[in-house]
């Protein structure tokens, strides 16, 4: 049962992964990678990791549909609505794909896996909590606010609009002049 | 703890979601008739005015259906079909009284993950007829997603948090005493608010609002917009449903059994969010993501806070 659910899920994950450039559609490919990206979260929980496969399944499929957005919106013809191709550089990207692919294959094939030492976990997700949170603690807040960091400063360095623009030059303005009208306090 | 159902179990589930879908479908034509034409004079005309969703769901299957032109079929069909899959899969954790089909270890964040597949299902569903109205719909679903999903993750993590546990059966366990709903009750009005967002409905539903001809369900027709609105019909029955177990005791309560317990709070739940559209106008998505931003993700990172200090000293 397992054997025959990895090969579906399998096969199903590279064919839709290669169907991202043969469509001809951005929403197509768009969703033809989020196909492949839940059948990863499927093969992940067919890993005994039910908790890793969920979460994969839930932040790619928001992912990919706030990811719709912005591939349609910078695309050639705005609306998305016509015929495309990706014309930027298909084939190399393919020959890098197919490379990646073949190194990620004879890696797992030719590594000399260690053998299980002692028991599975009754419990993975609590596991990965502890591995997580235990020891690594320090990192992980690290990493969140490096994240979060990042975040914000994308969102600085992208909007058009200041402080400045929305309070008046001494910030002393009494309503926030804004072109979509808000919904604390205005 | 919540034992497992039977194998029959998987076929009585989406019958039992549908047929209360109905009902409540039902009970909200008959108010939206009351409110238009005067109250219902006879039992006999009350219940010809129920029966009006499921006489448009046969209109709407025998139609013949409407295309557009150079529509993304495909696409169209399948967002249309996601969302009643999504709301399925998601009510799979549901227990009624203390039986779920299947008490999964990470029930949580399994029925967060289904019900997230709405934003693919919602988005495609109003990119695929290649009409602006319906664009304009998927987008604004979109949209709301960003305001609703935020403090909607941090409210049902609160839950879990307070049963130091993900899943839903020991989260119905841990209300054996007192209702979540009680001590958490931030959390609680976030959920039931992010609830009626994600099916965008009542005050939410500007993704299929009036003012773009319904928007996402614009250009639907035939057994599309059955799937469609349907699917979002089961959508706001499976989020009032869950939010019994997790804020509201579960299958708790004393007397009745416990199954009961269950139809009847979701009854409750759902009677208030039948109320609640016809009571507040509708909040733009706009609004609501800085609504959603700039008070409720504070106030439900307040709550966590709180019951982890409490759960800590327990």
């Amino acid at each position: 049962m397992d054997v025959a659910v990895f090969w579906v899920l399998a096969v199903l994950a590279v064919v839709s992964g290669a169907m991202v450039f043969r469509f001809d559609s951005m929403a197509r490919a768009t969703f033809s990678l989020l196909t492949s990206l839940l059948c990863v979260g499927g093969l992940v929980v067919l890993l005994g990791l039910d908790y890793l496969g969920i979460v994969i399944v839930l932040m790619m499929t928001i992912e990919m549909a706030i990811m719709a957005v912005f591939m349609v919106m910078y695309m050639m013809n705005p609306a998305g609505l016509m015929p495309m191709t990706m014309m930027h550089n298909k084939r190399g990207a393919a020959v890098v794909c197919g490379l990646v692919f073949l190194l990620l294959a004879a890696g797992i094939l030719f590594a000399p896996w260690p053998a299980r030492r002692g028991k599975s976990s009754a419990d993975p997700t609590m596991e990965l909590g502890m591995s997580l949170m235990g020891p690594q603690m320090l990192t992980m807040m690290t990493l969140g606010m490096a994240l979060f960091a990042t975040i914000v400063a994308t969102v600085v360095l992208a909007t058009r609009r200041g402080r400045y623009d929305r309070l008046g030059d001494d910030l002393r303005a009494r309503r926030a002049d804004d072109p979509v009208r808000g919904g604390v306090g205005r | 703890m919540a034992d497992s159902a039977p194998l029959w179990a998987v076929f009585v589930l989406p019958v039992l979601l549908l047929v209360v879908a109905l009902v409540t479908a039902g009970f909200d034509a008959v108010l939206t008739a009351g409110a238009r034409g005067g109250r219902a004079g006879s039992v006999r005309e009350a219940a010809v005015r129920a029966a009006d969703p499921a006489r448009e769901v046969l209109r709407q299957l025998v139609q013949q259906p409407r295309r557009t032109r150079a529509s993304d079929v495909a696409l169209a069909r399948i967002g249309a079909a996601l969302l009643p899959v999504a709301a399925m899969l998601a009510a799979v954790v549901l227990p009624l009284g203390f039986r779920s089909v299947s008490d999964l270890p990470e029930g949580i964040v399994w029925f967060n993950a289904m019900e997230a597949l709405a934003w693919a299902a919602v988005w495609l569903a109003g990119w695929g007829p290649n009409s602006t109205l319906s664009l304009i719909g998927g987008y604004r679903f979109l949209a709301q997603g960003l305001a609703y999903e935020l403090p909607h993750m941090l409210a049902i993590t609160t839950a879990a948090l307070g049963a130091e546990s993900l899943r839903v059966g020991q989260v119905v366990d841990a209300q054996d005493g007192l209702w979540f709903a009680l001590w958490m009750p931030a959390a609680f009005g976030i959920y039931l608010l992010s609830a009626m967002a994600m099916a965008f409905w009542g005050p939410f539903d500007q993704p299929a609002g009036r003012d773009v001809a319904g928007g996402a369900a614009a250009e639907l027709s035939g057994a599309d917009r059955v799937l469609f609105l349907g699917g979002r019909w089961l959508l706001l029955v499976v989020a009032a449903a869950f939010s019994v177990p997790l804020f509201l005791g579960g299958g708790y309560g004393p007397w009745l059994p416990g199954w009961l317990w269950t139809v009847l709070k979701t009854g409750a739940v759902l009677a208030f969010l039948v109320w609640v559209r016809r009571r507040v106008p509708t909040v733009r998505m706009e609004r609501y993501v800085e609504l959603g931003w700039v008070v409720l993700t504070p106030l439900a990172i307040v709550q966590a806070l709180v019951v982890a200090v409490v759960v800590l000293n327990r």
